[in-house]
């Protein structure tokens, strides 16, 4: 009988609960999805040093979903002891026909047991089904074999997602229980009269709250965005308290005022319904000033995560394209100390022997190769290359200190062995002028600097010769293999320019004969075994004629081990943007639609009063529209908003990672909001207008 | 003038096996000016009556004309006009809204014909005037007693200008001191401002201000008083006396 009864009240309020068990289900499926990566990684074919990486990387998505269950238990109990208080008449009516409290709880529980293995059982079977999708984007994502496909089911992650679901179960049939004891029959019985009080705000004090936080907000932004360089972390963390205080602020002053905002204007406000349409939304907004902080920030932090994930995906897949033009690499630097002359001396090494005599035959590896020498004129120096331009560097920047401080020599290379190196790039060559040089970087802010002087054509003098600039910027190139950017500024003189006694460094690039990926990867191997890595060590020691290395330089990469290294941080920006984002929008998106479904419900008798006075249909279901957008737009507004600065923050450090335009992630991180926070909106409204439909 | 034709109209509820004529047969016709009181017990069909006037509800037979224009033949969009801008509602749990001021409730009716913030503002002065509300315009629902709500629910009947007010039982949540200041502003309005009033009641009292009352029972039209010369408090008698006659549940509820 009870359970018969259960069954038919979860049907009868389906409408109520509909948005509940969809965001179960949703809850579920996304929280096995994550979880069950460390299942179908461990199915991929990859190298040692992925799945070390992987490891990592379950490691740290199992962290995050501890907390990921914590949020998703809040918003449980949340929705359940909201849905409660809806029911609170029908309770009433069960003990007034002489149920126990203990007959309730009882119900509630079956209750909570029939929706808990339904939502588990749907999620999961969502779950798994997703995951045979998202398996595919997982192996590209760590360049694994996709050529055979398995159906992987995690057995692991089903039985964390049951015990992890069933605890918030069980503290949801607490707090019911815990509930329905404390509540008195005649509290019950009144539940549904309450009286529509609205909190009197003082306009005064709200206008001035509102230009309090909105001064607070304003003074963060402007740290944030323009002063990063000089944020400390502590600092930082002040204005996250400063940013969620004036948040909360913001809000309530806005609720308080929002109505007679719209109430100065006669026009707007004693038009078709819009009376009563902004007070039922600013009596929605007044009641629930804390619950649209938390939406709003969640939103700003799902965001930023995205749009922050997305970003160093991108730039990273860039980068490596950008910077790692040549599949090889053997980079040498050799400081040797003269005791003598108690002095640092480069000695000449000739790398393409030393690879020779390491038992490397360039032939059979490479269809290309050039070896580049870098020089250093010890009075050519940043000093030299800024002149009197260094005073509009901006302060406390890296090459202002540099400056300051005496300044940081410069490296130098030649005409021919530019050009070498760009014919084993497969880029343009260029040519100069005897009396002309180039400027090459490709780090975003050092770019950027070293374009002053060559605007303003500033002459140089290197190795006792007046250049001066051919181009007016930097031309955006590497010397050195790299999957960031790490060209900090080489110059490029002419020919017979440079001094041989003043080499300094020295690169073997080249390209492999083969675009098989095993084949490369074979070659790799060949490349960077520790038997290669040892003889080259012992060759160059050899060089230090007894006297001691100083200090060493000593790079032998090739590009897929450049990109394996990106992999890592790749996947777990990525997962982590996707997890903590979809959670966070399903968490807000859920609370909102609850929130306004239930406000609809109560309000039914108002619509049916507005059909009665003549209102046209149209202008009811408008006027429900403009409630719901508007209160999913209003904390969606500020999140924007706050997002704004804090990407613009956030652009600072990945400017340095070599990310020129954040557009791509900006449009994927608004289809994915929009996707779930939208359907949130569209389910919402679509239901309530239903609802105020079938009341007629 | 004829304002209201009501012509052979019948309203069946349930299916053909278990047939309940909540009206069965009833015509009627109300004037220009007059102000018509429809008397019966519960069960009566005065609620249905007043229902399928309103067009919240539909005859299954019979013609309801008001102004040339057959009611019982519109549909969506032109019942909606047709409900405000040609008739005004008083119920009898006020329907107000409990979110706006007495001064927004009145407003809500004129703001939803499209009418100007300007005209909206001269019209509700006018109306609190006469139904005595001025000092309650800014009052929320809950800060009012009944008798105001009912009479802001009466200001914003008649603020529209509406060629005939439907009252449902307008007194029958309210105490006998705020019914009596209702139904004076009833004649009030009826007297000074030319409105048609149709009023549905089942309280003799409540009727008594009332020009003619109509009685039915068991969805016919029982009998037809009109007041004429009588003083009120004679009217009164003689709707006592159809009452007594009428027999059953009305008369408990003198």
């Amino acid at each position: 009988m009870l359970f018969k009864l259960t069954l038919r009240n979860i049907r009868q309020s389906l409408r109520d609960y509909a948005i509940y068990f969809f965001t179960l289900i949703i809850g579920v499926s996304i929280f096995y999805l994550f979880n069950a990566i460390e299942t179908q990684t461990s199915y991929l074919h990859v190298t040692n040093d992925t799945r070390e990486m992987i490891k990592r990387l379950n490691q740290i998505l199992a962290g995050t979903s501890v907390f990921v269950a914590v949020v998703l238990g809040l918003l449980i109990v949340y929705a359940s002891r909201f849905l409660m208080k809806r029911r609170n008449r029908e309770f009433a009516l069960y003990l007034t026909l002489g149920m126990g409290k203990g007959g309730i709880s009882l119900l509630l529980l079956v209750e909570t047991i029939v929706i808990g293995i339904g939502s588990l059982a749907v999620g999961l079977l969502i779950g798994v089904g997703l995951s045979q999708l998202t398996s595919a984007y997982v192996s590209s994502l760590f360049e694994a074999d996709m050529s055979t496909y398995e159906f992987v089911i995690s057995g692991g992650a089903i039985v964390k997602t049951l015990i992890y679901f069933g605890i918030m179960y069980l503290v949801v049939m607490i707090f019911n229980t815990v509930m329905i004891g404390r509540r008195k029959l005649i509290d019950l019985m009144n539940a549904g009269k309450r009286s529509e009080k609205l909190r009197a705000a003082n306009p005064a004090v709200c206008a001035v709250m509102f230009a309090i936080s909105a001064a607070a907000l304003a003074l963060a932004y402007y740290f944030v965005g323009w002063r990063t360089k000089v944020l400390e972390p502590k600092h930082i963390i002040i204005f996250i308290i400063i940013g969620c205080a004036s948040t909360y602020f913001l809000f309530r002053s806005v609720s308080g005022m929002l109505l007679r905002v719209f109430m100065s204007s006669k026009k707007l406000y004693f038009k078709g319904l819009n009376s009563f349409t902004f007070r039922q939304l600013s009596s929605k907004v007044g009641t629930m000033v804390f619950s649209l902080t938390l939406i709003c920030l969640m939103l700003f932090v799902t965001i930023c995560a995205l749009c922050g994930a997305f970003t160093i995906r991108n730039s990273m897949n860039e980068n490596l394209e950008k910077c790692c033009p040549a599949d090889y690499q053997l980079g040498l630097s050799c400081a040797f100390y003269d005791e003598k002359n108690d002095s640092v001396y480069y000695n000449k090494i000739d790398v393409e022997k030393l690879l020779g005599d390491a038992g490397i035959d360039t032939d059979e590896y490479f269809e290309k190769y050039c070896v580049v020498t870098v020089y250093a004129d010890e009075k050519y120096d940043t000093r030299e290359y800024f002149g009197e331009y260094s005073s509009q560097l901006p302060e406390a920047s890296d090459m202002m200190m540099g400056v300051e401080m005496g300044g940081v020599i410069e490296n130098t290379m030649t005409l021919s062995d530019f050009n070498a190196l760009m014919r084993v790039f497969g880029l343009p060559e260029e040519s100069l002028a005897d009396d002309e040089y180039i400027e090459l970087a490709n780090v975003n802010t050092d770019i950027a600097q070293r374009n002053i002087p060559l605007e303003n054509g500033h002459e140089i003098t290197v190795f006792g010769k007046k250049l001066r600039p051919k181009y007016k910027e930097c031309v955006e190139r590497t010397i050195q293999l790299s999957n960031v950017p790490v060209n900090y500024g080489v110059t490029v003189i002419p020919d017979g320019a440079a001094d041989p006694e003043k080499a300094r460094e020295y690169y073997l690039t080249a390209k492999y004969n083969t675009s098989d990926k095993d084949r490369k990867l074979e070659y790799d191997n060949d490349l960077l075994s520790d038997e290669i890595y040892n003889k080259l060590w012992a060759a160059i020691e050899e060089h230090d004629n007894g006297m001691g290395i100083a200090s060493k330089q000593f790079l032998n990469i090739t590009k897929m081990e450049l990109a394996q290294a990106n992999i890592g941080t790749k996947a777990l920006a990525t997962f982590l943007g996707l997890y903590i984002g979809v959670v966070f929008l399903i968490t807000s998106g859920a609370i909102l639609a609850l929130r306004s479904l239930s406000d609809c419900a109560d309000s039914l008798s108002r619509y049916d009063m507005l059909r009665k006075i003549g209102a046209d249909e149209r202008d009811i279901t408008g006027s429900l529209f403009i409630q719901t957008i508007l209160f999913f737009a209003f904390p969606l507004i500020l999140a924007l908003i706050h997002s704004v600065f804090g990407m613009k923050f956030a652009f600072y450090f990945l400017r340095q990672l070599g990310t020129t335009s954040m557009l791509p992630s900006t449009l994927m991180t608004g289809g994915i909001v929009l996707l779930i926070f939208g359907g949130y909106f569209v389910i919402t409204y679509i239901t309530s207008r239903l609802m105020i439909r079938n009341e007629r | 003038m004829e304002l209201l034709k009501i012509e052979h109209i019948e309203k069946y509820y349930g299916s053909r096996s278990s047939l309940t004529k909540a009206i069965d047969d009833i015509s009627l016709t109300v004037n220009k000016g007059e102000f018509t009181a429809i008397m019966g017990a519960s069960g009566s069909g005065k609620t249905t009556l007043l229902n399928v006037i309103s067009t919240i509800d539909r005859v299954t037979a019979g013609r309801i004309t008001l102004e040339n224009t057959d009611i019982t033949t519109l549909k969506g969009k032109e019942l909606n006009k047709f409900r405000r801008s040609k008739l005004g509602f008083i119920f009898q749990d006020f329907n107000l809204l409990d979110t706006l001021t007495a001064y927004e409730n009145i407003a809500l009716a004129l703001s939803i014909k499209k009418e100007s913030a300007a005209q909206i503002e001269k019209r509700i002065k006018e109306v609190a005037q006469q139904l005595e509300i001025t000092d309650v315009l800014n009052k929320y629902p809950y800060q009012m007693s009944g008798g105001q709500k009912q009479r802001v629910a009466s200001a914003r009947a008649i603020v529209t200008s509406p060629r005939l007010v439907l009252a449902d039982e307008p007194t029958g949540a309210l105490d006998s001191k705020s019914s009596k200041l209702l139904l004076e502003r009833f004649n009030y309005l009826n007297k000074e401002c030319g409105a048609t009033i149709l009023m549905v009641t089942h309280d003799s009292f409540t009727a008594s201000y009332a020009s003619r009352v109509i009685f039915i029972k068991d969805g016919k039209v029982f009998n037809e008083i009109s007041k004429g010369d009588n003083t009120r408090k004679q009217f009164f008698d003689r709707i006592i006396d159809v009452v007594t006659l009428l027999g059953g549940d009305l008369s408990d509820a003198l």
